[in-house]
């Protein structure tokens, strides 16, 4: 069992950051952030070609994490890879000792720098999930015996501000029962909406062993909130806290940002809404340790 | 029908270097309702090759390029035009070119590049609902594929991309979820939304697909 698993089973709060890997072979200050956040955070998501742009692979970083001493949440796509690959990479996965799977369907091609590559989708989220849970049993997809079953932890998404948020809702019902254990959510800034949301959450999964963080992705400009509104789907930035970003000069405004981070984390803890944050800085990981130390949350 | 839109000329032209007599098919179905290779177009390309040099030896809209016998019966009945002819240029989905590829044995080129199974919505437009997968589920999703309607061909639900119910891919796009769960709804029927559906059989049909005579389910007796 990896420390994330461990650390989500323990019942305490939990907190993920997030690795977004190189496009490239320059790798110091990947590394560097790697080991500023591994003994700070329980785990950190490697992301899988994020935004279908071709970097370095979420496998072998997810493996250099966790061989500095940290946990990984691999983080799988199946945009790029058919059943084969992808069952293929969760055995090589499982060798090289990840312990922690987050499925996704992926972004698709059009939106990232490889336009005109067929993207793939043999399986999608849910399909990924329930193949996992059968490898942890013991078998894989088409019903052959493994010789050796897999131990991963299952990880998957959802969109707490999708717009309808029914079908997104019933999905989030499908993957508890494909077999999630833990969910990571899209970025939540409405804090109030994000609470009615777990409200329902928690009463999916009562009675179910399943973890809910929330994503928080820190503001580092008040254009970059704009930008999230206007242009990504299922992120809603509210008007407070557009104002609240606006408010300070342009050079004080990641530290704002971060203010605004911890604060979330701290009204997440203090009314026991979720089990735990998972905190994206999208490059800037450095202020990471920052937003944890002013949530109350470093030791 | 196959819905195809023509090349742009200076492509037909190049691909057509160094053949100096050609003869156009057109197509009286599918191209023509995408006025890629009816009448009026396959008249107009031979107008344009003819003022950039070209000796255009005959031109024949079949009834449907994808029929061989009938391409080979048309070419038959126009032999000298087919023997004279340096190059075959054909105004029509990719199964017409082929089908003229069967019916001679010169050079062949597509004039159209072929786009999808498309749904006519009104004269001009044109929408992909199929995409012939062999295995029709159409009806455990209220009658909307998110195969083909889907950007991602998910089969359980919508992603994270879903935006004010259009596609993030294209926002001018209905999320096919949005349309199959509303539908659903309205049917009383979303314990089927419900159903975790496992990936498709993609091998269904065994490309390149193939079919002599009727399939088992349709014989006469068959369960």
């Amino acid at each position: 069992m990896g420390k994330y698993r461990e650390a989500c089973e323990s019942g305490r709060f939990v907190v993920s950051g997030e690795i977004g890997p190189p496009k490239g072979t320059d790798v110091d200050t990947m590394l560097h952030h790697i080991d500023l956040l591994k003994d700070m955070v329980d785990g950190l998501n490697v992301t899988d070609n994020q935004s279908a742009v071709m970097r370095l692979g979420s496998m072998a970083v997810s493996h250099e994490i966790v061989s500095r001493g940290g946990d990984a949440i691999y983080q799988m796509t199946c945009r790029d890879r058919n059943r084969l690959a992808l069952q293929n990479d969760l055995l090589s996965a499982h060798f090289l000792g990840l312990r922690n799977v987050l499925a996704l369907t992926g972004d698709h091609v059009s939106v990232g720098d490889h336009k005109d590559a067929k993207e793939v989708y043999d399986f999608e989220s849910v399909q990924l999930i329930q193949c996992i849970k059968r490898m942890n049993e013991g078998f894989d997809w088409a019903g052959n015996e493994l010789g050796g079953g897999t131990d991963f932890y299952i990880g998957a998404v959802v969109t707490p501000e999708s717009d309808p948020i029914e079908p997104q809702k019933l999905k989030f019902e499908k993957k508890i029962d494909a077999g999630a254990q833990f969910f990571q959510t899209q970025a939540v800034y409405d804090m109030d909406n994000f609470q009615r949301f777990m409200e329902y959450a928690r009463g999916v999964t009562e009675g179910k062993d399943v973890k809910m963080m929330a994503g928080l992705v820190v503001l580092t400009s008040v254009g970059m909130a704009k930008y999230m509104n206007k242009f990504v789907p299922g992120v809603f930035v509210p008007d407070d806290l557009l104002e609240e970003m606006a408010s300070v000069p342009k050079e004080e405004a990641v530290k704002k940002g971060m203010e605004i981070c911890a604060r979330h984390i701290r009204f997440l803890i203090d009314n026991d809404i979720c089990d735990g944050v998972h905190v994206m800085a999208i490059g800037k990981e450095e202020i990471v340790p920052e937003i944890l130390e002013l949530a109350g949350l470093r030791n | 029908m196959i819905i195809s839109t023509q090349k742009p000329f200076e492509e037909i032209l190049e691909s057509l270097k160094g053949e100096d007599t050609v003869y156009i098919v057109g197509c009286g179905e599918c191209a023509t309702m995408t006025q890629s290779g009816g009448e009026p177009e396959v008249a107009e390309m031979k107008a344009r090759l003819e003022e950039a040099g070209k000796k255009v030896v005959a031109t024949d809209v079949a009834h449907a390029t994808c029929h061989e016998l009938d391409i080979k019966r048309i070419f038959r009945q126009n032999k000298e035009a087919a023997l004279a002819a340096d190059a075959f240029l054909v105004l029509s989905c990719g199964a017409g070119v082929q089908s003229v590829r069967e019916g001679t044995s010169k050079h062949v080129t597509p004039g159209a590049n072929s786009l999808f199974v498309g749904n006519v919505k009104r004269q001009m437009s044109f929408e992909e609902k199929c995409s012939l997968c062999g295995e029709c589920i159409l009806d455990e999703y209220g009658a909307i594929c998110p195969v083909t309607r889907c950007a991602k061909g998910i089969l359980n639900g919508p992603c994270g991309g879903t935006n004010n119910g259009k596609c993030e891919v294209d926002s001018d796009k209905d999320c096919a979820w949005v349309l199959i769960y509303n539908q659903l709804k309205s049917e009383d029927k979303l314990d089927s939304f419900m159903t975790i559906h496992g990936p498709k059989r993609w091998n269904a049909v065994e490309r390149p697909g193939r079919l002599d005579g009727k399939a088992a389910g349709q014989e006469k007796g068959a369960a």
